[in-house]
């Protein structure tokens, strides 16, 4: 299994040595790496040429690292029923730079782009409706971003004296508990509590 | 039709003709759930249509980011909550195969068999819930009752009707009993005569096809290219069952067919439906047989992954701190990236998995069926009349749980 996409990609890479940064095949899984501005290319090469024939649409999605200069990648998977293959297309892509749509060469991907705007605020350019979809009417922030807070920032409740719907500051009862359970023994990258006491100083 | 005219705009020149913009939900029982579909109409033929979803969105996919692998699993239930047990499966199998971990075959016939039962009770909602959509009521009258005693099997299996968290990676959360076996064995030749029986009130019905027949129309190519799987792109000739295609557990050692389609259009996915519960049937018959017959481990024995049964964990050490090290610290899946996908009965639910190497997940993509099904609504819809658009959503399958996650 794992020859046969190792020669698939090898005949991707021929086809387009300039639109390909990397082949990798892990997990009995192919990816191809490419930049942004190829996406189109590269997926309507995987569409029509003869021997891919990546026809059906799988998913779009990102995937937020915010610690990376470009801090987004966006992954395409697809799927070829002539080869009984699947192949993932990774790009990279920042806040403000736009991603090629790939609408134009997959019908599907429009809601899966918009979803991925709306929850990482990445952009596409040539997208026939970029707006959001799955979150609420006038809602702020891209909440799968890492540094968006698991609790939101608005909570939402029927004021009975306004006879409305009222959006408010979310007020929590109690602090979100998201427990740290990584085994002290194995190298966590901060100082536990306590330990800071060790190295401080001796009192008086 | 319970909607609600919004607005009206002229259009056309003659006066008397105006397109109505039509609100369709999200509280019409026909809309199975939570839509809101924005209908343009000029007369009774759909112009456009626009779906607004999200209304049951509950951000699955970043609640999942702060729990570790084990407890994350249950979100899965709540998906597509009429089939729970396949979704779990997808999730199972994605981290399965980040870590490397062999499934028993007593637990793959286990899962098989449970997936089937989920394939029926997806479909058995489907069909009958359509065919209501169109103007039946006694197909979910009957079928209903059988559900529910499929479901009876999820809680005798898992300890819950629905949410059942029974799917855990490595195999399953508890071994069946044997009665269970043979309760599920004697229910499948009764099920087959009630599968007689619906088809008897739906299959030649003069409304049913006059509402479905020719209805839906999507070729194999445009189903492809819209992300669709499962039975939309058998109901379009594609003999495409990812049961057969990238066999998983132990399909490849179980015989059944794979029902597909030639007219492309509601009437043929029902007819599709129909057939595939009866295979499931037959599945889960050879299922039954060999789990009577053959005795084994149902989860993996890694006591790194699994976590050990409480009788153990009273005499050993050993089992007392692998339990509690689960529990809290959970287990540790290498760095990677996986797609895992089954076939959900409303088609490919696959779980796109990035791990950075500690206990929690670091992206876990959703990729459900019924979200690139529901998109393609203003696709399927245009040119149609009005009553046709409940008989189209019926026929995609759609779950809200699944599509806003």
């Amino acid at each position: 299994m794992d020859e046969t996409l190792r020669e698939l990609g090898a005949h991707i890479a021929e086809a387009m040595p300039d639109a390909i940064d990397e082949i990798v095949v892990a997990y009995g899984e192919l990816t191809v790496v490419v930049p942004a501005a190829e996406v189109v290319k590269v997926l309507t090469f995987l569409r029509d040429d003869p021997s891919c024939r990546f026809v059906s649409f799988v998913d779009v999605c990102g995937v937020d690292w915010p610690k990376r200069e470009k801090r987004f990648d966006v992954v395409y998977h697809l799927l070829s029923p002539t080869l009984n293959a699947r192949i993932r297309v990774k790009a990279e892509t920042d806040e403000t730079t736009p991603v090629p749509s790939a609408t134009g060469v997959f019908a599907g991907a429009l809601w899966f782009e918009r979803e991925a705007y709306d929850m990482y605020g990445i952009l596409f350019s040539g997208h026939p409706e970029l707006r959001r979809l799955l979150t609420d009417y006038g809602f702020d922030g891209y909440p799968l971003r890492k540094d968006f807070p698991t609790t939101g920032f608005v909570e939402v409740r029927y004021d009975d004296e306004r006879k409305r719907v009222v959006y408010e500051p979310v007020k929590l009862a109690q602090e979100f508990r998201n427990f740290d359970f990584l085994s002290p023994w194995e190298g966590p990258d901060y100082v536990l509590p306590g330990d800071e006491k060790a190295s401080a100083p001796k009192a008086g | 039709m319970n909607a609600a005219v919004s607005t009206a705009s002229a259009t056309t020149t003659d006066p008397n003709v105006r397109n109505f913009q039509i609100n369709f939900g999200p509280q019409h029982p026909a809309a199975h759930g939570v839509l809101r579909l924005v209908l343009e109409l000029d007369g009774e033929i759909v112009e456009r249509v626009d779906p607004h979803i999200g209304l049951l969105h509950r951000g699955t996919e970043k609640l999942i980011e702060t729990k570790t692998f084990t407890q994350a699993m249950p979100y899965f239930d709540r998906l597509d909550y009429v089939a729970p047990m396949n979704q779990e499966h997808a999730y199972c199998l994605a981290i399965e195969r980040l870590l490397g971990v062999e499934v028993p075959k007593r637990g793959q016939l286990i899962r098989v068999l449970y997936s089937e039962i989920g394939r029926i009770l997806s479909h058995m909602l489907n069909v009958t819930t359509q065919a209501m959509d169109v103007g039946a009521l006694t197909p979910p009258l009957w079928g209903f009752e059988e559900r529910e005693k499929l479901m009876v099997f999820y809680e005798r299996a898992s300890g819950s009707r629905m949410h059942a968290a029974y799917f855990r990676p490595g195999g399953v959360h508890q071994d069946l009993p044997r009665q269970l076996v043979q309760d599920i064995l004697d229910w499948i030749e009764p099920f087959l005569k009630v599968c007689d029986d619906l088809e008897g009130l739906l299959t030649d019905n003069r409304i049913f096809k006059q509402r479905n027949v020719d209805i839906g129309i999507v070729s194999l190519e445009d189903a492809f290219a819209w992300g669709f799987s499962g039975v939309m792109v058998r109901g379009s000739g594609a003999a495409w069952d990812l049961r057969k295609a990238q066999p998983y557990e132990c399909y490849d050692e179980l015989e059944f067919d794979i029902p597909i389609g030639k007219n492309c259009d509601n009437y043929d996915r029902y007819c599709i439906r129909m057939e595939e519960m009866r295979q499931s049937a037959y599945i889960m018959r050879q299922c039954c047989e060999r789990l009577l017959k053959e005795a084994g481990p149902v989860s993996a024995v890694d006591n790194k992954i699994v976590a050990p049964k409480r009788g153990e964990m009273k005499r050993s050490m050993e089992a007392l701190i692998h339990h509690f090290k689960l529990y809290t610290e959970g287990f540790h899946v290498p760095a990677g990236e996986v797609y895992a996908a089954v076939e959900a009965p409303k088609g490919e639910f696959g779980v796109y998995l990035v791990s950075d190497g500690t206990n929690k997940p670091y992206r876990c993509k959703i990729r459900a069926p019924g979200f690139a099904h529901l998109q393609s609504m203003d696709f399927m819809c245009r040119g149609y009349m009005l009553a046709d658009v409940s008989a189209i959503l019926g026929s995609l399958d759609i779950v809200f749980g699944e599509v806003d996650r």
